[in-house]
């Protein structure tokens, strides 16, 4: 009778259910759309923007348009026709009055050292445009580089609109003259050290955090809920200091001064101060300190939910404890494990103050090296680039975990 | 007392003045003896808080007793952690693991034992048609409604032919009919695997239907242990006889007894003979317990001395299909209930004053409530 009804009305019912489930739609969109417009324009938007830099190319196609246009049909064999050395002086000339040349210098000097002074030193020593015919033997002999092939490669692929050089950059590859990929010169060829590096302390972090922080968790998901409550403050103090104030908190303990070398000279441990800080020891001290709370939470409220029948129903049926806990209270803290060192691993591959307060030169971790592109050297395009690796991975990672978490629920098919 | 319906009454458990307190200052459990016979299908009944959860968790290791100890066979276990004490458990709310399928769970207790896979395999095998769920081996327990969950919960205690089972409550969370459903089956399996079975709830209905043996338990101490006809028929104290089935309550002050029955003059007027059973000598007060289905409802004096008879005004006639409930407003007791069989009431209506009649041998003189 029911199943008749469904049937007949199939269509209108279905109609039906879209109206009324518009209105409560219409509702949610509402209450989420503050956050969704806050998140467009801090988060979105400023990210698209880091991305577009770390492939936009326009500081030479708007200093040297005629330059640019003039090499379009240079093929890059030998050098390019008198009509580019004449475009060249004519760019070189309008450019230094609108004082842009610095600009197009600083991004060609990227591509080839010592480009930014040939570039300059041409700009004041050519007084007036070349006659018609005379522009290349003119240029040759104000600067010599001019007379080599890979000063105008260089221009060619900084000619824009958009550059793959920055994100080669990053994972310390280059084009040589001809375009092929190659790997950068050794000097040059430091960022995929500095991203192992960064990965290495970050998983480093991740698995001290889920040591010191399993236990913890499990007790206060057993303790009862007065004293669970106390000792979860502990766990949450650190949330109310500064990140700033908690590092510098860690210079006084750690250095050669400090507390702890102060105690062991005193008890007579040791002779000589030991070295705690500016080193990579100081590094996992503190940044484990930090993130300890974020390994934490998300253990505990899983831990919460696992019932203690469980372990009783194990060791009921003939598990000593530690096959008990291995085989039925792990298994079920997977998700929480999961969330904890993500979060973890996320946040410490960012991190920055830490590395940069209590770390040596060899510590320094990515964040650093894109804080001194903006900051020091104002090359947006490279710190982006950066960037976008340093995000590409992160999402890899979520998206891997999302897959594992997901797999995990799937498996067993669903319910009839 | 003591029922002899099993054939075997070898001793499998013995608590010997077990107690046991959390707090150091209120004893949960008070002194226990406690024999658990090989084979039987014990029960332990009461409301909560009586103690009966926390002696099957001392039974099953989770709890020490402060004082006593829990023998199985000769061997005490008191220092026997509950992986080492071969107790099949099922608990109240299943325990399934939720991260194993139906299968893996049944093999849990087989596979920590070090058996082979051939073997735990066909085992496993065995015990889902045991419960008639085989075709679900690969689910996992979120997918399985309350009853199939208590079975497999019921395979997986059972598989590793455990020497003694505990249940607590474990059909508490099912629905009525399931839980009827339910109480037969694992009557079944007591009885097909002859399983030695200790079984917790505070459903009377429930012990009532299950049991070879019934300890009811109030306020950490065993009130009375017996077969359930025994408890039902010949409860020993008040509480008892008020905690199983339906009880009419009348007080009152010994006047006398001789050769075991005692005459009884009501608080509010008028006596009675009764069964002495839990009463000190004459002057004590008393509660005597009558079943409403051993009462009769006269409508003149029949003039006969050898029962009981009382005057009571009928206040209401409720049908409840196989019997009716009679409420009578009687001097002693408001609102004294009696169960009529079908079709006996012809003749009463509400308002009427007519006479409750009883046999001595139906009343027992028990302690003052």
């Amino acid at each position: 009778m029911t199943a008749a009804f469904v049937a007949g009305a199939d269509v209108p019912l279905k109609r039906r259910l879209k109206r009324a489930e518009r209105t409560r739609q219409f509702r949610a969109l509402g209450l989420v759309l503050p956050l969704l417009a806050f998140l467009l324009f801090t988060f979105v938007v400023p990210l698209a923007g880091m991305i577009w830099k770390s492939v936009d190319d326009w500081e030479v196609p708007q200093v040297m348009p005629q330059t640019v246009a003039a090499l379009g049909h240079w093929n890059g064999q030998g050098l390019p026709d008198e009509a580019a050395f004449a475009a060249l002086a004519a760019d070189i000339r309008t450019a230094r009055e609108a004082g842009t040349l610095a600009v197009a210098a600083k991004r060609l000097n990227y591509v080839v050292n010592g480009f930014r002074t040939t570039l300059l030193s041409t700009g004041r020593k050519l007084k007036e445009q070349p006659a018609p015919g005379t522009a290349k033997d003119t240029m040759i002999e104000i600067a010599p580089a001019w007379g080599e092939r890979e000063s105008w490669t260089a221009i060619k692929s900084a000619s824009g609109p958009v550059t793959s050089y920055y994100l080669l950059a990053a994972v310390d590859l280059t084009r040589n003259p001809d375009g092929a990929i190659v790997q950068s010169p050794a000097d040059q060829a430091i960022y995929r050290d500095v991203f192992i590096r960064t990965f290495t302390i970050g998983f480093g972090v991740t698995a001290l955090c889920l040591l010191l922080g399993f236990p913890v968790a499990y007790l206060l998901a057993n303790l009862p809920t007065g004293r669970s409550n106390l000792l979860m403050i502990f766990v949450l103090l650190p949330f109310w200091t500064s990140l700033l104030v908690r590092t510098c908190a860690w210079i006084v303990i750690l250095q050669s001064e400090g507390i702890v070398n102060g105690s062991l000279q005193w008890l007579g441990v040791i002779d000589e101060p030991l070295r705690l800080i500016y080193n990579r020891f100081g590094v996992y001290m503190a940044m484990t300190h930090v993130l300890l709370p974020f390994m934490i939470l998300p253990l505990y409220s899983v831990m919460r939910g696992i019932s203690p029948a469980y372990m009783r129903a194990a060791a009921s049926l003939g598990a000593p404890p530690a096959t008990a806990f291995l085989r039925i209270y792990l298994p079920q803290t997977i998700p929480g494990i999961g969330a904890g060192c993500l979060l973890v691993f996320i946040l410490a591959i960012g991190y920055y103050i830490t590395p940069a307060l209590v770390g040596g030169a060899a510590d320094q971790m990515i964040s650093s090296f894109i804080a001194f592109y903006t900051t020091e050297t104002v090359n947006w395009g490279l710190a982006s680039a950066l960037g976008a690796v340093l995000l590409l991975s992160t999402v890899v990672l979520a998206l891997l975990y999302g897959k594992l978490a997901l797999g995990r629920q799937t498996t067993g098919g669903l319910k009839n | 007392m003591d029922g002899g319906m099993i054939a075997t009454t070898d001793t499998l458990v013995r608590f010997s003045g077990v107690q046991k307190t959390y707090d150091g200052e209120h004893l949960v459990v008070k002194s226990l003896d406690l024999d658990i016979r090989k084979g039987e299908f014990l029960t332990l009944l009461g409301p909560s808080g009586s103690g009966k959860t926390t002696t099957l968790m001392m039974l099953a290791g989770f709890e020490v007793p402060t004082q006593g100890d829990i023998f199985i066979g000769d061997r005490p276990i008191k220092n026997t952690p509950p992986h080492k004490r071969d107790i099949g458990m099922v608990f109240q709310n299943y325990a399934l693991f939720p991260h194993l399928t139906i299968e893996e769970n049944v093999a849990f207790p087989l596979s920590v034992r070090g058996i082979s896979k051939a073997e735990i395999k066909e085992r496993v095998a065995a015990a889902l048609d045991m419960i008639k769920l085989g075709t679900l081996a690969g689910r996992r327990p979120g997918q399985l409604s309350g009853g199939q969950q208590q079975r497999v919960a019921l395979a997986r205690a059972l598989v590793f032919n455990p020497a003694l089972v505990l249940m607590d409550e474990p059909l508490g969370a099912l629905d009525k009919r399931l839980r009827e459903h339910m109480q037969l089956e694992i009557k079944r399996l007591h009885e097909t695997m002859g399983l030695t079975v200790v079984y917790v709830t505070h459903d009377q209905g429930e012990a009532l239907t299950m049991s070879d043996r019934i300890a009811v338990f109030n306020d950490g101490i065993v009130q009375q242990i017996d077969r359930p006809d025994a408890l039902y028929e010949r409860p020993v104290n008040s509480f008892v006889a008020n905690f199983i089935g339906e009880n009419n309550v009348l007080t009152g002050v010994v006047e006398n007894i001789e050769q075991g029955w005692a005459r009884v003059a009501l608080d509010a007027g008028g006596s009675v003979v009764a069964q002495a059973v839990n009463i000190g000598g004459a002057g004590n007060r008393t509660s005597l317990s009558l079943r409403p289905e051993r009462v009769a409802i006269e409508t003149g004096d029949s003039g006969d001395t050898a029962v009981n008879r009382l005057p009571a005004t009928l206040t209401d006639l409720i049908y409840l299909g196989d019997h009716t409930l009679a409420v009578l407003n009687t001097p002693a007791n408001p609102e004294f209930m009696v169960k009529l069989p079908a079709g006996s009431y012809a003749g009463l209506a509400p308002g009427q004053d007519v006479y409750i009649a009883f046999r001595p041998e139906d009343c027992r003189a028990l302690d003052p409530v």
